[in-house]
């Protein structure tokens, strides 16, 4: 494929989904039906959903007027199985197959939306469009932009959506200079959990000089309650690759790797499948889009090892060793996959770079705050009425995130804290609930954005339960090469077991404190330097939860198994 | 419009060919270990040998990494894999409870196969399910917000 192709094959794919944008359509279709196969709707039996609904089309004889389209996620997992029916958006919830054939025959025969099937909001509004939904309307998408829009594995879709769009403006007129001058503009962020500066990292990569260079995309999503990164790479995978062809021309690498997780095994498979069509049509591989540029990539799947997210451990296990974080410097960008410079970028971070691109580093940098520019998406999860996935731009409080967008806290219960940042992380208080969301009003909370999983808890979480989870899990992924992390998080464990069982001791939360400083001081790696986090965040804010449990032997949720008082341990 | 995927598949094959692509060749290690778990559905000794005179790494290279990931094993496996999410959002909405009776029915602590290999049971930390917690898979087969009360008519399924 050259450019005049691509253009010739875009104008063309672009006809076929222009209803879905609103715009007059030149082919027969009056309607399109978009239903949700992303994981969560999957597993709730959108299969059947799907087909009940083909089933009812044909029936009513509208195959050549409605069209069907299996999407990928559309952020609303707990709605599922999910339907959106274009031009207008109307967006239908938990659609069983006995209810096909009412939105055939009333919505698509005659016009007449069917109103029991459409969002209805706490206080029992209808919100029956997408625009309409309070879950859309504050958000903005661009790593998501694709998501739930298109057909996952579809290349047509893909560039109807101005795919390669960016990849052909870098290859006919940018150079490998202007793209990390506008990747410095934007002020992205990497997605990852660090949040250092991409561009700065690309430059660095860029100045190196070397015989290879490499592209990595880190897909190792390990924080337990993220999935955004899964979300990108099972329903637009192309934005990935297309992003990293773009960082290989940009640094000077003609070879990627993709480190994919175990666990997504529907994210290997479409990435997978994307990256077969991208070199069969000339879009990765040699000579792309007809110029002298090469580069090829090629997945590995991860083996079931949190740490192996780290940058260091990644590469590790990428050269096929036991993913074991080494000290930096030197950082991957001056030595890092076969000790040759190599940038490493979350999933999140790749699908940012083509709008970048496309739209200009300025365009970006105008959402976001001051220092935390662009948009950032979150996973919802836990207590809060709508979880799934959302992007908003850096900035909305966590109060419009909790109420606006995530419907509030189901069941009548009281919002007690968000966590974010996973087991690096830490918990935000109702009390600050009207605190802007960016990198730094997070880290002056004592948590982080991370790499952007929020889990709501109610009144009926406990605190210190939560905290012991947190250092379980991080305990348990220590890799054990360092002292610290190995022994130091075991103590901690240990301490807060007893307290949840009610055996704490005065003077407990004194060690914990002192454990956890010179654990975050001397730990190798990010795991245990973050790991004592969610322990000194809780100790902040729920203080008296964790007296509650050693003073008077009781843990307020009910959660904690406590001896019977005045018994002696 | 699916892009059909046209690499050769076949397992067996597929393991030759890796022994093959990568002889001598450190490493592809853990790519020829993760294709002998999927084709075997643990590690067999014999392929450990193999894999470390094929590739030319030590065989106490080869253990070390068979140790370090979760998903190699050095001993077989039940015939129905049963994955229970203990991730956070897993947790906080009750997969604790989920994990107990669990282990009730199939008599065996997380970690380990049923006497009659019919069970393997494991946690797992995030199956990026979470707006649907808590989750279990069943031999990949996703279920989602388990409850107690669910778990012995899913597992009658299995047989
Ligand atoms: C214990 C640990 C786990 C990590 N896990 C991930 C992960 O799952 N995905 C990811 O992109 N970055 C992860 N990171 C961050 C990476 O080390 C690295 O900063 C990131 O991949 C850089 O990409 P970015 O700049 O685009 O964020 C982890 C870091 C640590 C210390
Ligand atoms: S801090 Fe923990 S995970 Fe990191 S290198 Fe040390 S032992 Fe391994
Ligand atoms: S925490 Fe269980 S699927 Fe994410």
């Amino acid at each position: 494929m050259n450019f005049a192709e691509l253009e010739l094959l875009r104008a063309t794919a672009k006809e076929s989904i222009k209803l879905r944008l609103g715009e007059e359509p030149s082919d027969n279709f009056k309607y399109h039906v978009l239903v949700c196969g992303g994981t969560g709707c999957l597993s709730i039996g959108c299969q059947n959903t799907l087909d009940a609904f083909q089933k009812a089309v044909d029936s009513h004889g509208l195959q050549d007027s409605v069209k069907v389209v299996v999407t990928g996620c559309m952020g609303t997992c707990e709605m599922g199985p999910v339907i959106t029916v274009f031009p207008e958006g109307y967006y239908y919830c938990r659609v069983q197959p006995e209810d096909a054939e009412e939105i055939v025959s009333s919505h698509l025969k005659n016009g007449k939306f069917v109103e029991r099937l459409c969002y209805h909001a706490a206080d029992g509004s209808v919100q029956a469009r997408k625009s309409d939904m309070t879950f859309f309307k504050k958000q903005k998408r661009n790593a998501l932009r694709n998501c739930g829009l298109i057909s996952q594995t579809s290349l047509e879709e893909y560039i109807a959506m101005d795919g390669y769009k960016a990849l052909a403006k870098v290859l006919q007129g940018m150079s490998p200079q202007q793209v990390v001058d506008e990747v410095k503009k934007s002020g992205l962020r990497g997605r990852g959990g660090a949040g250092f500066p991409t561009g700065v990292k690309w430059q660095f990569v860029l100045d190196q000089q070397a015989d290879q260079k490499y592209i990595v995309c880190n897909g190792d999503e390990g924080d337990p309650g993220a999935f955004m990164d899964r979300s990108v790479l099972e329903d637009d995978p192309y934005s990935v690759i297309e992003a990293m062809t773009i960082g290989g021309y940009a640094v000077g690498a003609s070879k990627g790797f993709a480190y994919i997780r175990l666990e997504y095994p529907r994210a290997i498979d479409h990435y997978n499948k994307a990256l077969c069509r991208a070199r069969e049509v000339g879009l990765l591989g040699n000579n792309i889009l007809g110029t002298d540029f090469s580069f090829d990539i090629e997945i590995r799947v991860g083996a079931g090892a949190f740490v192996c997210g780290e940058e260091t451990a990644l590469l590790a296990s990428i050269e096929g060793r036991r993913g074991e974080p080494r000290p930096r410097p030197p950082f991957p960008a001056v030595s890092g996959l076969f000790a040759k410079p190599t940038v490493i970028n979350n999933v999140e971070s790749w699908a940012n770079i083509c709008p970048i691109i496309i739209n200009g580093g300025d365009w970006y940098a105008s959402m976001g705050t001051e220092k935390s520019k662009g948009t950032k998406v979150f996973t919802l999860a836990g207590k809060i009425t709508n979880t799934g996935l959302v992007e908003i731009p850096l900035g909305l409080t966590l109060r419009e995130m909790v109420e606006d967008i995530g419907g509030g806290v189901p069941d009548g219960k009281a919002f007690k804290a968000a966590q974010t940042g996973g087991p690096s992380g830490g918990c935000i208080p109702a009390a600050y609930l009207d605190t802007p969301i960016d990198y730094e009003n997070l880290a002056a909370l004592g948590s982080i954005v991370g790499s952007g999983g929020m889990i709501i808890v109610d009144e009926g979480t406990c605190m210190v339960d939560l905290a012991k989870f947190y250092l379980g899990f991080t305990q348990d992924e220590s890799c054990g090469k360092c002292t610290p992390c190995r022994i130091g998080t075991k103590r901690m464990l240990e301490i807060l077991e007893r307290i949840t069982k009610g055996l704490g001791k005065e003077g407990d939360l004194e060690l914990l404190v002192e454990l956890a400083n010179s654990i975050k001081a001397s730990a190798l790696c990010g795991l245990g330097q973050t790991a004592p986090n969610p322990i000194l965040s809780t100790l902040r804010y729920f203080k008296d939860e964790f007296e509650a449990h050693i003073k008077d032997k009781n843990c307020p949720a009910g959660v904690c198994k406590m001896p019977r008082k005045g018994l002696k341990s | 419009m699916g892009a059909e995927c046209k690499c050769n598949c076949d397992q067996e094959k597929k393991l030759d060919a890796l022994f093959a692509q990568y002889k001598g060749n450190s490493n592809g290690l853990i790519v020829v270990m993760a294709a002998i778990q999927e084709v075997h559905g643990y590690l067999p000794k014999d392929f450990l040998v193999k894999t470390a005179e094929e590739l030319g790494v030590p065989l106490s290279d080869v253990y070390g990494v068979a140790t370090f990931y979760a998903a190699f094993s050095l001993r077989p496996r039940g015939r129905h894999c049963v994955n229970l999410c203990l991730g956070t959002a897993c947790y906080v909405k009750g997969a604790p409870d989920v994990q107990t009776i669990l282990e009730q029915e199939m008599g065996i602590k997380a970690g380990n196969t049923t006497e009659d290999r019919r069970f393997s049971l494991d946690l797992v930390r995030c199956l990026g399910a979470c707006g649907i917690a808590p989750v279990l898979t069943v031999n990949g087969e996703v279920y989602p917000r388990m409850t107690a009360e669910k778990v012995n008519e899913i597992l009658a399924k299995y047989e």
